[in-house]
C-alpha cells in the first residue's frame, strides 16, 4: 500500500544547524494496517508523516502509494488517496466557513471544485445524517461557522470529513495533543471506528503511550531519523504498557 | 442634491474596487495594493479603446482581461517567487505606471462626444439620472455574479484558501493557483471600476489611481464593521454591504466638501475617516 524506499531527508543542509531528520528509512505499510508511530521529540516521526502526505519532499529515495510513484507529487495531488488530521484542530477545518461548507469541500477532496452550486438540500440532508452518527448534537448546527465549535468537536468533524470522499489512507498527526482527556478518547474511538469501517490504512503519530498501546495493529518507534522498533500483530496486542515506557527509559 | 447624486454615482463605480479588495483582503487574506495600478489600467484601456472607436462589447472584456493579467502577475510573484504580497503588489503597481503611460500616450485623455456606456442607452433625459439607472443595473449584475461565484464549490474552495491553507491543500486544492486566480479576479474587478469612472467623468488620467486603494479598503472596512456588528454570515448580505460601503464612503467625502473643508485636505480627511472606522470599535470595545 505505502512503500518508502531508502528515504533520506536533511534540513538546513550545509548550515551549522543541519539536521538529518530521516536517515535512509525503508518501510512498508500494508493496506488496512493501523500504524502508530512513537518517538521522542526530533526523532523524525512527524517528518515521516509529512513525507507520506507530501508537504515535505525527500532528498533521495522513493515513495509509492498503491503502486504509484508519488515521490515528487505535491500534497494537493496526493489528496486522492490521503486524508489528514492535524495536531491543531484549527488547521483541519476552515473556521469562518459553515460546517456544511467544510463538508462540501471534504466531499470534493478527490474531485474538481467547479463552478456549480453543489450544496444542495439533498447534500445537506446527507451531511446531517452523517453528523448525527457522532451523537454530539451537531447535526442541527450545520449552518454555523465551524470555528464556533470546541477543539474536540472540530477534530471529530474533521475525522468524519475524511470519509466524505473515497479515502484509502488516514494520516493522524498527534490528533489529540490539544484536547482534554475525554475529547481525546472520543476522537481516537471515532478514528479507530472509521479505519475499521472503511478499511483505511492509518498512520498515527502520538506522544501518548497509553493510546499507542490501546490503538493500532502495529507500532513503530523512531529515533534519530531511523526505525528503532517495529512490532505488529499479536506481538503488538500483547505489548505491555510498562514495556512501552521502558523504550523511553 | 446634485452633489450627492454625483457621490452616489461615484460610489457605485467604486463598487468594483470594493469587491476586489473584499476578495483579496477578506477572502484570501492577502494585502494587495496592485489596485492603484490596475484601476488606472482599466481606465486607460477604456479611454484609449474608446478614442480608437472600438465597440463596447470588446472594451469590457479587454478591461477585465488587462486587470486580471495585472492581478495574476502579482499572484505569480507572490506565490512562485515567495515574495511578500505587499511588495509584489507595489512592484506590479510601479511597473503598471509606465505601462499605463505607454497605453495612454499622454497624461490626460478627454473623451468628449464619444459613445460611452452611459450614452448608449437613453432611458431618461437627465444625464445623471440616466447614468444612475445604468450603473445600478451594472452593479446589480456584478453583485449577482460574484455572489453566485462565492456560492459555488469553487467559491467555497476560494474562501477556505484564505481561512486554512493546510486544510484546503490536504483537500486537493493547488493553493498557489487559487491565489493567482483570486488576485486576477480581484484586479479585474478593480479595473472595472476604472472602466466605469473614466466613462462617467469623460476622461482618463494617468494619476487617477493614486491612493485609490484607500477607497476599497475604506468600503470593505465600513462593510466589515456592520457585518461584525450585526453578526452577518450570509454571502449575499455581505456583498450588498460592501457595495453600500463604497457608496457611504463617497457620501462622507461629499459631505466633507459640502461643509466647506478645503479640497486639498480631502486625502487627509479620507485617511482620518478610515482610521476612525477601524479604530472606534476597538476603542469602545476596550472600555466595555
Amino acid at each position: 500500500m505505502i512503500e518508502l524506499n531508502n528515504i533520506h531527508k536533511t534540513f538546513n543542509t550545509g548550515k551549522p544547524n543541519e539536521v538529518i531528520a530521516i536517515n535512509k528509512v525503508n518501510l512498508q505499510i500494508n493496506a488496512g494496517e493501523f500504524v502508530v508511530i512513537v518517538g521522542s521529540n526530533g526523532s523524525g516521526k512527524t517528518t515521516l508523516l509529512n513525507l507520506v502526505a507530501g508537504n515535505i519532499l525527500p532528498d533521495s529515495g522513493a515513495i509509492t502509494i498503491d503502486g504509484n510513484n508519488v515521490t515528487r507529487l505535491p500534497e494537493y495531488q496526493r489528496s486522492k488517496w490521503i486524508a489528514r488530521i492535524f495536531q491543531n484542530p484549527l488547521s483541519g477545518t476552515a473556521a469562518d466557513l459553515s460546517i456544511i461548507d467544510n463538508f462540501r469541500l471534504a466531499a470534493l477532496r478527490t474531485k474538481n471544485k467547479g463552478l456549480f452550486i453543489g450544496k444542495t438540500e439533498q447534500f445537506k440532508a446527507q451531511v446531517r445524517d452523517k453528523i448525527a452518527t457522532l451523537g454530539m448534537g451537531l447535526e442541527d448546527k450545520v449552518e454555523q461557522p465551524i470555528g464556533t465549535l470546541s477543539g474536540g468537536q472540530r477534530q471529530a468533524l474533521t475525522l468524519l470529513m475524511s470519509v466524505m470522499d473515497t479515502c484509502k489512507i488516514l494520516l493522524l498527526d498527534e490528533p489529540t495533543a490539544a484536547l482534554d482527556p475525554r475529547s481525546a478518547e472520543n476522537v481516537l474511538r471515532i478514528a479507530d471506528g472509521l479505519i475499521k469501517e472503511y478499511k483505511l490504512t492509518g498512520i498515527m503519530v502520538t506522544h501518548n503511550l497509553k493510546d499507542a498501546g490501546n490503538y493500532g495493529s502495529r507500532i513503530i518507534q523512531m529515533g534519530e531519523g531511523a526505525v528503532l522498533k517495529d512490532i505488529a500483530g499479536k506481538e503488538k496486542d500483547s505489548l505491555q504498557q510498562n514495556e512501552l515506557y521502558s523504550w523511553f527509559g | 442634491m446634485d452633489f450627492y447624486l454625483t457621490a452616489l454615482l461615484q460610489g457605485l463605480c467604486f463598487a468594483g474596487i470594493a469587491f476586489g479588495i473584499y476578495i483579496s483582503m477578506k477572502i484570501f487574506n492577502i494585502p494587495d495594493i496592485t489596485t492603484d495600478g490596475s484601476y488606472t489600467l482599466g481606465g486607460v484601456v477604456t479611454g484609449t479603446m474608446l478614442t480608437h472607436n472600438q465597440p463596447g462589447y470588446i472594451i469590457l472584456p479587454a478591461v477585465l482581461l488587462a486587470g486580471a493579467l495585472a492581478g495574476a502577475l502579482t499572484g505569480i510573484i507572490h506565490t512562485k517567487l515567495k515574495i511578500n504580497a505587499l511588495l509584489a503588489g507595489i512592484l506590479v503597481m510601479t511597473a503598471l505606471y509606465s505601462v499605463n503611460l505607454t497605453i495612454l500616450g499622454r497624461s490626460n485623455l478627454p473623451l468628449l462626444n464619444l459613445p460611452t456606456l452611459f450614452s448608449v442607452v437613453n432611458l431618461i433625459t437627465d444625464v445623471n439620472q440616466n447614468s444612475l439607472i445604468i450603473l445600478m443595473g451594472f452593479v446589480l449584475i456584478l453583485t449577482l455574479l460574484i455572489g453566485y461565484l462565492l456560492k459555488t464549490d469553487f467559491g467555497i474552495a476560494m474562501r477556505a484558501t484564505g481561512n486554512s491553507e493546510p486544510m484546503i491543500r490536504a483537500l486537493g486544492v493547488n493553493t498557489d493557483r487559487m491565489k493567482i486566480t483570486g488576485l486576477a479576479i480581484a484586479n479585474a474587478l478593480t479595473a472595472l471600476s476604472g472602466y466605469l469612472i473614466v466613462q462617467l467623468q469623460g476622461f482618463a488620467d494617468i494619476s487617477m489611481g493614486i491612493g485609490i486603494v484607500i477607497v476599497g479598503l475604506g468600503s470593505v472596512i465600513i462593510a466589515e464593521t456592520i457585518i461584525n456588528w450585526l453578526r452577518i454570515t450570509s454571502v449575499w448580505l455581505s456583498l450588498v454591504l460592501v457595495m453600500a460601503g463604497a457608496v457611504i464612503f463617497q457620501f462622507v467625502l461629499a459631505l466633507t466638501l459640502n461643509i466647506g473643508v478645503d479640497a486639498n485636505l480631502l486625502k487627509l480627511v479620507t485617511a482620518v475617516f478610515v482610521l476612525l472606522i477601524v479604530g472606534l470599535p476597538r476603542l469602545t470595545g476596550r472600555q466595555a
